[in-house]
Parts: structure tokens; sequence; C-alpha cells
């Protein structure tokens, strides 16, 4: 079986952002990046796969700058066999113009299944994997929170809101990872190790034209700083006023 | 004056609310154009086509209703044919989607057919010249960026719960069309729907959530959350990632970065911390109520109102003055 996972770079969510000078951008000084969470977990799912199925590849995929090969060793180091880096000076806003360079890439691959995280954690587009698959002629299910492949078959997962459905379809796909299938695994010394000899190609990115730009980016507006209205039940009488007489919810 | 296009989503033979925030918002952006039609698809299992004055009440001029005995639940390729196929045959400025779980699978799948760039997930748009312009919380909600997106039609999905509704009045035109792709062609196919969780209603549409956190203890203490969810009378119950990962609740009610984002009008938090990624699925709330034993839990930073202390004493109380609140003087 041979699998290719689609993964980015992102910001490390947890740290305070700054807007950088320009006003498109994030301020780039403390920044730390790391694989964004659901590609993490779409890693680990082809792993996984490969390792239950039997023989195969697993080969990680990536649109960016020289930094992205830092990304791209990560999930090496976690176990994937070889990797692509599509290089490219930035990557753009526009999920048609990352799914043109991968589906140029990835189309005469012949990968079994193609994974991505449901949607990187920066741009928060959700768009590339359904994308990427269209262009490629492959069927696709995305935001999968179950995945089983049985006999050139797969049946998957979905959470909507407040249900999940079914899903069946057939190889070779594209396929979308969500919280559920699989957490990450940390990479082992012997991983970190072995990722520094494994193979990393470099491509120019065959990017599609971007119709999908970023004008600005601003911190949201501040919320009123928070404020404790009383200890125990005693103090809810004075909740129920405020909810009624002050924020009108109640 | 420039047409628009809205996709109605519905679930088991019932329109979501999405599909008024979508045809709203197409019913917004015709009128700042000076006035053009707004043209709902419906799409369901035969009988759908019944919801489709619904559709123009919110605005819509024209609804194309496409039903089959195999289009009952989802059906991502012949959606997406279908809705492309429609968007061909008409000059639409734009095309308004939910970023639901359904919509953000079927948009994407729609603009590529079409050969054209979407933007996802906007909290407000303004169409300007020849492109959109739109607001899309980024980052876990911690940046909000401002997109362009140019070519038409502009395809956008709509955060849900952003677009207010509108109240058009209109008695729309009614057409029914066939499907631009045989069901029983497609590749990927929807086996079945299952509901899941106790509350009626979904953590999406509901003007409060009421959520629980580690601060419960155990799973069968979230019958408190629940009660306290059942007093508001328009709550749904939501959960932090360290519940769900514990099993104690459905994993599709976690609130936060790698779950469900919420922006009711009263979000109150039980015996939750407030870690930053379950801050990013509910940060936008109206209004926050947070109730835990520690004052220096990060919750408070951001809770409206906050009490501390047992949550074991405090919520039986805070569920009984609710219950009384709602029944009236």
């Amino acid at each position: 079986m041979k699998i290719a996972v689609c993964i980015k770079r992102v910001p490390d969510m947890d740290l305070r952002f700054a807007i950088g000078a320009g006003g498109k951008a994030l301020d780039p000084a403390g920044l730390k990046f790391d694989i964004a969470d659901f590609d993490g977990y779409a890693v680990e799912a082809g792993l996984r796969l490969v390792e239950q199925q039997g023989p195969g590849e697993v080969v990680v995929v990536s649109v960016g700058p020289v930094a992205t090969q830092e990304t791209l060793r990560k999930a090496l180091s976690m176990g994937a066999d070889r990797a692509i880096q599509l290089a490219a000076d930035e990557v753009p806003f526009d999920g048609m113009s990352i799914a043109t360079a991968l589906a140029a890439e990835l189309k005469d691959g012949g990968y079994d299944l193609v994974l991505f995280g449901r949607m990187a954690t920066d741009s928060a587009n959700q768009t590339v994997g359904p994308m990427t698959a269209h262009l490629m002629g492959l069927p696709c299910v995305t935001a999968v929170s179950k995945l089983d492949l049985a006999a050139g078959r797969g049946t998957a997962e979905r959470q909507l809101e407040g249900a999940s459905e079914s899903v069946e379809f057939p190889l070779p796909a594209v396929v979308t990872i969500d919280e559920g299938v699989a957490r990450a695994r940390l990479p082992s010394l012997k991983g970190i190790m072995a990722a520094k000899k494994k193979p990393l190609e470099v491509k120019p990115a065959q990017l599609g034209e971007a119709r999908l730009t970023v004008q600005s980016i601003a911190l949201p507006p501040d919320r009123p700083p928070g404020r404790i209205i009383g200890e125990g039940p005693d103090a809810v009488p004075e909740l129920i006023r405020l909810l009624q007489t002050e924020a009108k919810v109640l | 004056m420039a047409d628009m296009f809205a996709f109605a989503e519905s679930r088991g033979g019932a329109l979501r609310k999405v599909a008024l925030e979508a045809v709203s918002a197409a019913r917004r952006a015709a009128d700042a154009t000076g006035g053009g039609e707004v043209h709902a698809l419906l799409i369901g299992a035969p009988g759908i086509g019944g919801k489709a004055e619904t559709l123009g009440r919110a605005g819509a001029d024209l609804v194309t209703v496409v039903e089959h005995t195999g289009l009952a639940r989802y059906s991502p390729e012949v959606f997406a044919a279908t809705a492309a196929d429609r968007l061909r045959g008409g000059a639409y400025r734009a095309a308004f989607f939910a970023a639901s779980a359904e919509g953000r699978d079927l948009a994407p799948r729609v603009a590529v057919s079409l050969g054209v760039s979407m933007a996802s997930d906007l909290t407000d748009f303004a169409l300007e010249g020849d492109a959109l312009v739109g607001q899309h919380p980024t980052h876990i909600g911690k940046i909000i960026t401002t997109v362009r997106l140019t070519g038409r039609p502009a395809v956008v999905t709509l955060r849900p719960g952003a677009v207010a509704l509108a109240e058009a009045g209109r008695t729309p035109r009614v057409e029914q069309a066939v499907p631009a792709l045989d069901p029983a062609a497609a590749r990927v196919v929807v086996t079945s729907v299952g509901a899941k969780g106790d509350s009626q209603l979904d953590l999406a549409d509901a003007p409060v959530v009421v959520a629980g956190g580690r601060g419960l203890r155990e799973a069968a203490n979230f019958a408190l959350v629940e009660a306290l969810a059942a007093a508001f009378g328009n709550a749904a119950v939501g959960a932090t990632r360290a519940v769900t990962d514990d099993g104690w609740r459905d994993p599709s009610t976690q609130i936060g970065q790698t779950g469900r984002i919420v922006s009711p009008d009263l979000y109150v938090a039980v015996g939750i911390s407030g870690a930053i990624q379950h801050l990013a699925g509910m940060r936008t709330s109206k209004t926050i109520v947070a109730i835990n034993k520690d004052k220096d839990a990060p919750i408070f930073k951001l809770a409206d109102y906050g009490i501390v202390g047992d949550l074991f004493e405090i919520i039986p109380r805070l569920t009984d003055e609710v219950r009384k609140a709602r029944a009236g003087p």
C-alpha cells in the first residue's frame, strides 16, 4: 500500500501572537513551528495503515519554503519513508492554489491513499483535500474520525453536528483526518537518527493562481476582563440578576 | 444588480438553521448590489420541496428542488455536481454555503468543479468591486484574517450563527430539477446517519451551551450539566477534550481547537479550567459564565461572570433558579 500524506508547517498555537509590520502576517519574532495538529494525526493514520496492512510506503509531501524541510523531517522521524518538498517562497492562503501544486505532484504517483489533516490550524480553510481529490479525479471523504480499509474499499465515520455518518468509498481515494483517528506518536531517538538519512526530494511547486489572498490580519477585539461575582451557591441569585438585567440572556 | 446562489442544507427531511443563514446572506448580498435574485438549491428525498416556502421567508426568490429517493442522505458527489450544474447555468455573483460539517465538505468540491477559489468560515463579508472581502477567524480564533476573494461566482462558507436571519417574507417560485449525477453512480456513499448526544439541540444551533469539564469528577455527574441545560430549555451540552478523551461524553460534543467551535449567546463552563485549546472553541460566545473551584483558573480571565466554589453545591442551586426564571414571575 502506497500512501501520501500532505502536511503543513504552522506556528505553535499556544504562543501569544503579534501582528507583523505590513499587517498581513504574524510577527515572526518568537514564533515556533510544528506540523499542524490534524496533519500529525494524518501521518499517524498513514503509518498505522501500512503497519497493519503489510508492505507499503508512506510519503510525506509539503508545499513551502526551505524551513518546511524541518517539518518533513519530523514526519520522517515518526516513521514516514521519504519526503517531497514542493518548494515555494511562501505557502499561498488559497487552498485551490495549493491543491493545484499537490495534484500535479501526486497524480501519477500510484498512491492507493492520499491523506490530509482536516484543516491547517493557521489558515483554517479546510479546502485543500477535497480540491486536490477533484483535480486528481479521486473520490474524497473529508473530516473522518474513524477509518478502515479492506479489499480495496474504505469505510469511514464523519462527525456531524449532533450526529455521525458512515461513509463507504473505493480506493484509491483522498481522505482528510479529523480528531479521533489517531494521536500523533512522538518520534523516538532512533527515528530521529534514521530520519536524517531518509530521502527528501525538493521540486518547484507548480502553484495555481492565488485568487484568495490575505488583505490584512488583526487580533480579535479584547473581551472585557473576567469578573468573579462571588463564591459558592449564595452567588447564584446575583448571577441570575446579571444574566437577566445586564447580559439579557435569561 | 446581481443574482446570488444559496445552498439550503437539510437533514432527515428538515431544514437546518444554517440553510436560512445561507439564504439570508445571499439576500443581503443581492440587495447590496441593487436587488438581484436569490436562488436556493434544496436537495433531498421526495417531500423536501415542502420546505421551499420557508426559504422564501429568508429571502429566496427561486427555490430549485431536487428530489430523489437516493438522496435522503447527503451524497457529496451528487450534491456537488448538482450545485455546480446550477451555478454554471446562471450568472451568479456569489454562492453561499454553511461552514457546517456538510457545507465544508460540499463547497470546496463545488468551487473546484467550477475552477474557482473559495473563502471559508466567514463571520462577515461585503462585495467590493470584483472582489468579495470577508472576515475569517484563523489561528484557532486568535487572529481575524480579512480575506479577499476574486472570481465568479465567489464561493464562500459562512460560520454558523454569524449571519442574522433575514425576514424577507417572500413567496418563492419553485422549480423541480433532477440530480446532475445519478445517485447510484456515486463513488462515495453515506450508508447511515446516527443521531448522537442526549440534548435535542445541536451545539451549533443552541442559543445556550452548557459545557462540562474534569471538575465534574466522573461521567455520571454530567447529569448535573444535563439538568442545567434542561432548565434553560434552549441549551445544548458540550464537553472539554479531557472529558471526551476519557469517554465520558461523545467526541462529537467536544468544544475546542480540535473539536466544535461555538459562539452562543450564553456559554456556561462547569468545572472547566480553561485550557487554551478549549478557549479556542468558545471565546467568541457573547456572554460567558464560569463555575470553578480554583479562583486562578484561566477560564475566569475570560468569564463575564464567574463564581468560585464547589460546583456540586452551585449547579443544583443555579438549575433551580434558572428554572424559576424561565417559568416567569
